[in-house]
C-alpha cells in the first residue's frame, strides 16, 4: 500500500468505518511504515483530544424554557388551525363538480317526473278506458237494459242533474243496448251502451258549459279508439274497439239524430 | 414535556453559527419545524437525534442562503484525492500534551471551514456514524470520509502552527 493511500484511509480506519479488507491492508502497511504509524498515532491522539477537549455546548436553561413555551403555543395553534385547515384543504373543485352534478341530476329527475305526470286530458282518457273496460265485465254494461230510447232517457231522471241525449241508431246498425250511471272526473255521468255487430260502444255524456263546441278528435288508448267532442254544452266520449270509420259514422249519425230530435 | 437531544441540537447549532444567540434562535426554529413534521417521522431514539440534527443543519443553511450570500463554499473534496506532499513523515510533535490544548483545539475547530467543522463536530462530539453524518449533511459516505480526513489534517496543521508560535 502506498503512503498516500494509507493517509487517505487511516482517518476512516481510526473511526472504525473502514471495511475489513482495507482495514487489513492498512494494518499491514502501518506495521511496516514507521512514518505512517507515527502519523496514525498522531491522528488517534488528535481524535482523543478533540473528543475530550472539544466543547460540547450545552443548551442554556433559558433556551430550554423558551422552547417549551414556543412549542406549547405551537401546540395550541396546531389545535386551532386544523379546523380552519380542514375546510381549506377540502377539494373544492371536486365538491363544486359534485354539487353541480347533483343539481343537474335533481333537475333531470324533476323534469322527468313533471313530464311523466299525465295531463288533465290524459287522465280523463285513462278514466274512460278504465270505465269502458269495467262495463265489459259480465252484467255491467247496462243498468237499464233497453233498446228503447224512451225507456233509457227517463231512467236517468232523478239520477243525474242533467238530461243526456239518448238516440236510437238501430236502423243505422248501432242498436242501443241500454244505459247506466258512471262516475267520471269526480261526477256522475251518463253512459250509453251501443252495439255494432259484436263490438260494444260506450258513449259517455256530461255537461260542460264552459267549453264551446269542438269537432271530434281521435286518440288511441290501450288498443281502444277514443273519440271526443263537445256540442251544445255537452261533453262526449265515445270509446270502442270498433274501427275508426264506423265510429266516425256513429258520431255523425248521433249528432244528426240529436239535431233532428231538437227540431220543433 | 421532554426536549430530547436538545443539547446535541444546540451544540451543532452553536458550532455552526459560532455564537450563542444565533444558535438559540436556530434551535428554536429547528424544534418548531421538527414539531410540525413530527407526524412524518417514524424512527427510534438514535434516528430521532440524527433527524433532528438534519433539521438543525438544514435550517441553518436555509437561513444562511436567505440572509446572505454563501461564502463557505469550498472545493476541498476533490483536492483531497490528490496527496498534498506531506507524506508519511509528519513531524512527531507532542502538541496534544500541552496545557493550552483545549483552547487550541476549540479555536482550531472554529477556524476550520464550515464543511469540515460540521463533520468533525458530528463525528467527534456527537459520535455519529459516517452513515448518519452522510444523511444529516446530505453527502455520500465517501465524502464524509474524505472531509473528516481532510478536516483532521487541517486541524492538526493549525495546532502545529499555533503551538509552534508559542
Amino acid at each position: 500500500m502506498q503512503c498516500t493511500v494509507s493517509h487517505s484511509k487511516m482517518s476512516a480506519f481510526a473511526d472504525g468505518e473502514l471495511d475489513a479488507l482495507a482495514s487489513q491492508e492498512l494494518r499491514q502497511h502501518l506495521a511496516h511504515c514507521p512514518d505512517c504509524a507515527k502519523a496514525f498515532e498522531q491522528l488517534l491522539d488528535l481524535r482523543a483530544a478533540v473528543s475530550r477537549h472539544g466543547l460540547r455546548h450545552t443548551a442554556p436553561a433559558a433556551l430550554q424554557q423558551r422552547l417549551r413555551q414556543a412549542l406549547q403555543e405551537e401546540g395550541k395553534a396546531a389545535k386551532e388551525v386544523p379546523q380552519r385547515r380542514k375546510w381549506a384543504q377540502l377539494p373544492w373543485a371536486w365538491i363544486n363538480f359534485g354539487v353541480a352534478g347533483i343539481s343537474t341530476a335533481a333537475f333531470a329527475v324533476t323534469l322527468t317526473l313533471y313530464l311523466s305526470v299525465p295531463s288533465e286530458a290524459e287522465r280523463l282518457d285513462q278514466e274512460i278506458v278504465a270505465s269502458h273496460f269495467r262495463s265489459l265485465l259480465p252484467d255491467r254494461l247496462a243498468d237499464v237494459a233497453s233498446s228503447d230510447q224512451h225507456t233509457v232517457k227517463p231512467w236517468f231522471s232523478g239520477k243525474l242533474d242533467f238530461s243526456p241525449p239518448v238516440v236510437d241508431l238501430a236502423q243505422a246498425g248501432f242498436p242501443l243496448v241500454g244505459g247506466r250511471l258512471d262516475y267520471i272526473r269526480q261526477r256522475p255521468v251518463a253512459a250509453l251502451a251501443y252495439r255494432r255487430h259484436q263490438h260494444v260502444l260506450n258513449l259517455y255524456v256530461w255537461p260542460e258549459q264552459a267549453k264551446g263546441d269542438a269537432p271530434p278528435r281521435l286518440s288511441v288508448k290501450q288498443g281502444y279508439h277514443l273519440i271526443r267532442w263537445s256540442r251544445s254544452g255537452m261533453e262526449y266520449r265515445l270509446i270502442s274497439d270498433l274501427n275508426v270509420p264506423e265510429l266516425m259514422d256513429f258520431e255523425r249519425r248521433f249528432a244528426a239524430q240529436i239535431d233532428q230530435d231538437a227540431l220543433p | 414535556m421532554a426536549l430530547p437531544h436538545l443539547d446535541s441540537a444546540y451544540n451543532l447549532a452553536r458550532w455552526l453559527t459560532r455564537n450563542d444567540q444565533d444558535a438559540q434562535d436556530l434551535v428554536q426554529t429547528a424544534f418548531l419545524r421538527a414539531y410540525r413534521f413530527m407526524d412524518g417521522y417514524h424512527g427510534d431514539g438514535d434516528g430521532a437525534r440524527a433527524w433532528l440534527l438534519t433539521i438543525v443543519r438544514n435550517t441553518y443553511y436555509t437561513s444562511l442562503r436567505d440572509s446572505r450570500p454563501q461564502h463557505d463554499d469550498i472545493g476541498f473534496d476533490e483536492e483531497m484525492h490528490g496527496h498534498d506532499g506531506d507524506g508519511c513523515g509528519m513531524a512527531p510533535e507532542d502538541i496534544l500534551a500541552r496545557s493550552d490544548v483545549r483552547q487550541a483545539i476549540n479555536r482550531g475547530l472554529e477556524a476550520l471551514p464550515q464543511p469540515f467543522r460540521e463533520v468533525l463536530v458530528l463525528k467527534e462530539l456527537d459520535d455519529l456514524s459516517y452513515k448518519e453524518i452522510a444523511d444529516i449533511v446530505g453527502i455520500p459516505i465517501g465524502t464524509v470520509m474524505s472531509r473528516l480526513a481532510r478536516g483532521r489534517k487541517l486541524l492538526l496543521l493549525y495546532l502545529k502552527q499555533h503551538t509552534d508560535e508559542k
